[in-house]
């Protein structure tokens, strides 16, 4: 069998192909992005970006129900906006196949919350599946395909960052079969879940729990290690090989499968060691339980709540000491917070809304990064969509008091993916609110996905573009402002009179993302600065642009300055908004 | 507890110098002459100018991809400065090889601080085996300074006991025919550095 240095997100698509799955749909999200990427690399597949994760799981739904095996994959937070569907699939159940992959991000990454997605597991008694490291991503997905089938029931499988973006050595298997079985069958009593069926499937949904939890005891990964009668240890994923690193000989319970849990198993396990730790991640989801079982057991007592654990995390909780390793260097080291990139558009948007002293409403993608110092560009974010809302919602509250002050900002694919309905919503219900879309043509923070308003698919084909002018305008907005970001007195001037304006009005901001492959835009000549000219005003420097510097000393004859700007060649895009702040001339 | 032969190191430095290609490269050398081998890094806001860092560890029997802080016994520094950053996770008797190469934070760049001094100096004080290189001036002239990040696996291959020939076939294999001799050649300078 041939060997590969996987991450856990490639180990996943590997492994749902070897399952003979030839169909997924997504919405790009860290820590989960790379699974669908990879698998559009594979022959014969149908692989594609969904606006949003509802659709997503929604469209993977229809894919089972047509006798497809069908996986929907998502980041944590993804699965909130996908819990309406998936909450009722529960019930219906599948005529095919259907995974759903819920990448979860303790330490938030790149993330809002670190909410415990094991928790919709058993909210939506949907069975759940946890790797703990890239080559069991590869099993589990496939051992999901199985379950899936075997009980008509979707099945979760839940990574975390440290599995989704950790390699290791993956021994890659023969691929299955990928049969056709598609099929256009009619079970309307099964799938329409108006009351009368939903109480029906609602007892079918608790003789498969029943049936899951028989099954649950004897499925081969939910694995015992008897070593050592002392102490025990309980625990699943990640975590599992952080405790084996630092406690290679206690007793191990590796639960495989982390809903429902094999409570015979459980009670095996615990007769047969004297001493039971719970090791997990975010919530006591395994220890609740285990207690609720009337079995004694430590955790979070000693563990914490938050964040990721690493193995020296484990190993002070258990012996009840800090030895927290010290660096010798205490002096204060300067922070080096993610950046918007060189050329960015965003950068002349906030740069000129900052001037407006409106409160802005931000969203989820890269102008997030905006929040930093110097820009200071956002005064709330929640979640995807939640902007235009948000925006709407404070402006009618506060009335006149909030007339011309309150501003939603949200990008291209964000807006598409759930900033449609808000946006219908303000028009409809009239607010002064003004909404800023940033337009950048890509789904830029997670690394350039295609979305509506790209024209491409994931598979790469062409496709009909979604004009936001005329969308925004058929969702009964009249006030629309088309402008170019990187015009700092053109965007300043568009967000002054759209503010001033009464009733709802939309300002798109359209420039490229500056790292997008499919802009032929040639970044622009890069700039310098004029040591004779500049008189060291720093104003370029609020732009927080990477290349551009201070640089002490370099006094200069008649002019009060302590110093000058520089623009370091090798990394300006020279999309000219430090030219167009500098009061000097200095920059060209 | 019983010992474990399992070895850490640690790749630091910023979004965009190549740190994840070379922890790549280095699992893959590790693989290859039959060690088991686990790296673990975080994406997503790091490529946005951030600190980033990979971990990579290697035995006969690696389970946890993350390090107990003070245990790495190789820190391979892409940035000078960022080489400070992690001294937590360094075990007292680690080996440091150092890409002396300044990239400013937004703070030095605003002139709000200072670029820490005597950054080596430092380092030599607290630790005994510590390899200085400038790898961007180095990669620039083996054609292009991107190929840093494979001066300091020439570097760092100096402390490894693992035969060149393997180095050079994964290399070759990382990288589209037309890059392979550039970044042969800046391996081979990392050695010599």
């Amino acid at each position: 069998m041939k060997k590969q240095l996987m991450s856990g997100n490639e180990a996943i698509a590997r492994g749902v192909y070897e399952a003979g799955v030839r169909f997924a749909a997504a919405y790009p999200g860290t820590p989960s992005t790379e699974i669908m990427e990879e698998f559009a690399k594979y022959e014969n597949v149908y692989a594609e970006w969904a606006p949003n994760e509802k659709v997503a799981v929604e469209v993977a739904i229809g894919a089972a129900l047509g006798g497809a095996k069908a996986l929907a994959v998502m980041k944590h937070v993804g699965v909130n906006v996908a819990a309406d569907p998936i909450f009722t699939v529960s019930y219906t159940g599948i005529q095919g196949a259907l995974v759903i992959i819920s990448a979860d991000d303790p330490s938030m990454h790149s993330s809002q919350n670190e909410q415990d997605n094991r928790n919709y597991a058993k909210f939506a008694k949907i069975p759940m599946l946890e790797p703990a490291d890239p080559q069991e991503a590869k099993e589990f997905v496939k051992l999901a395909f199985k379950i899936s089938e075997q009980f008509d029931t979707p099945v979760f499988v839940r990574t975390t960052t440290r599995v989704a973006h950790s390699k290791s050595v993956v021994l890659l298997s023969e691929l299955e079969p990928a049969e056709d079985k598609t099929t256009l069958t009619r079970h309307a009593e099964k799938y329409v879940m108006v009351p009368v069926v939903a109480r029906h499937r609602r007892i079918e949904v608790e003789k498969r729990q029943h049936a899951l939890k028989k099954f649950a005891e004897s499925f081969p990964e939910n694995k015992m290690e008897i070593l050592n009668p002392d102490v025990g240890i309980i625990t699943a994923g990640m975590p599992y090989n952080y405790a084996k690193d630092v406690f290679p000989d206690f007793s191990y319970l590796k639960l495989g499968m982390v809903h429902p849990l094999p409570e015979k198993m459980i009670r095996h396990f615990a007769a047969q060691v004297k001493k039971i730790y719970v090791i997990e991640e975010l919530d006591p989801y395994l220890e609740e339980q285990i207690k609720a079982m009337g079995i004694a057991v430590t955790g979070k007592e000693i563990f914490p709540y938050t964040n990721e654990f690493h193995p020296g995390i484990i190993r002070d909780a258990i012996f009840q000491e800090k030895s927290g390793a010290i660096s010798p260097y205490q002096d204060s080291l300067a922070a080096r917070p993610p950046n918007l990139c060189p050329g960015c558009p965003h950068r002349g948007l906030f740069y000129a809304l900052k001037k407006s002293k409106a409160y802005v409403h931000g969203d989820i993608g890269c102008y997030t990064l905006s929040y930093l110092k110097p820009l200071e560009g956002l005064h709330s974010c929640i979640c995807m969509g939640a902007s235009i809302g948000m925006a709407h919602g404070m402006s009618k509250a506060l009335k006149e008091k909030g007339k011309g002050k309150v501003v939603g900002v949200i990008g291209d694919s964000t807006f598409l993916h759930s900033g449609i309905t808000p946006l219908l919503n303000m028009a409809y219900n009239h607010s002064d609110a003004l909404i800023i879309i940033l337009d950048n043509s890509t789904t830029a923070m997670t690394g350039m996905q295609e979305h509506p308003g790209t024209g491409y698919t994931l598979m790469k084909n062409e496709a009909k573009k979604v004009n936001l002018n005329v969308l925004v305008s058929a969702l009964g907005i009249e006030n629309i402002k088309v402008i170019d970001p990187n015009n700092i007195k053109e965007t300043q001037h568009a967000i002054k009179e759209e503010l001033e304006s009464s009733g709802p009005s939309v300002i798109i901001a359209q420039s490229p993302c500056v790292l997008f492959k499919r802009s032929h835009i040639k970044p622009a000549r890069a700039l310098t600065i004029d040591p004779d000219k500049c008189e060291g005003c720093k104003v370029c420097l609020t732009l927080n642009c990477p290349p551009i510097s201070w640089k002490n000393g370099m006094t200069r004859e008649g002019s009060n300055r302590k110093g000058i700007a520089v623009i370091d060649e090798t990394l300006c895009n020279g999309c000219g908004l430090c030219s167009q702040v500098c009061k000097y001339e200095a920059i060209s | 507890m019983s010992k474990s032969d399992v070895r850490s190191m640690l790749l630091a430095g910023v979004g965009g110098q190549g740190i994840l290609r070379a922890s790549d490269i280095l699992c893959m050398v590790l693989m290859e002459v039959g060690f088991d081998a686990k790296k673990s890094e975080v994406h997503g806001m790091a490529q946005r100018g951030g600190c980033v860092t990979s971990q990579v560890r290697y035995g006969s029997k690696v389970y946890s991809p993350l390090a107990v802080p003070g245990s790495v016994e190789t820190l391979i520094a892409f940035e000078k400065m960022e080489s400070l950053r992690y001294l937590n996770y360094l075990h007292p008797e680690a080996s440091v090889i150092l890409n002396t190469e300044e990239i400013y934070p937004p703070a030095v760049n605003m002139g709000e601080t200072l670029y820490p001094h005597d950054v080596i100096g430092f380092l030599n004080k607290h630790y005994q085996r510590v390899i200085a290189l400038n790898a961007a001036e180095l990669a620039q002239k083996a054609g292009n300074i991107k190929a840093a990040n494979v001066v300091l696996l020439g570097a760092a291959s100096t402390l490894m006991d693992i035969d060149s020939a393997v180095w050079e076939n994964v290399i070759k294999k990382s990288f589209p025919q037309k890059l392979v001799k550039l970044n042969l050649d800046a391996f081979q300078m990392g050695i010599a550095a």
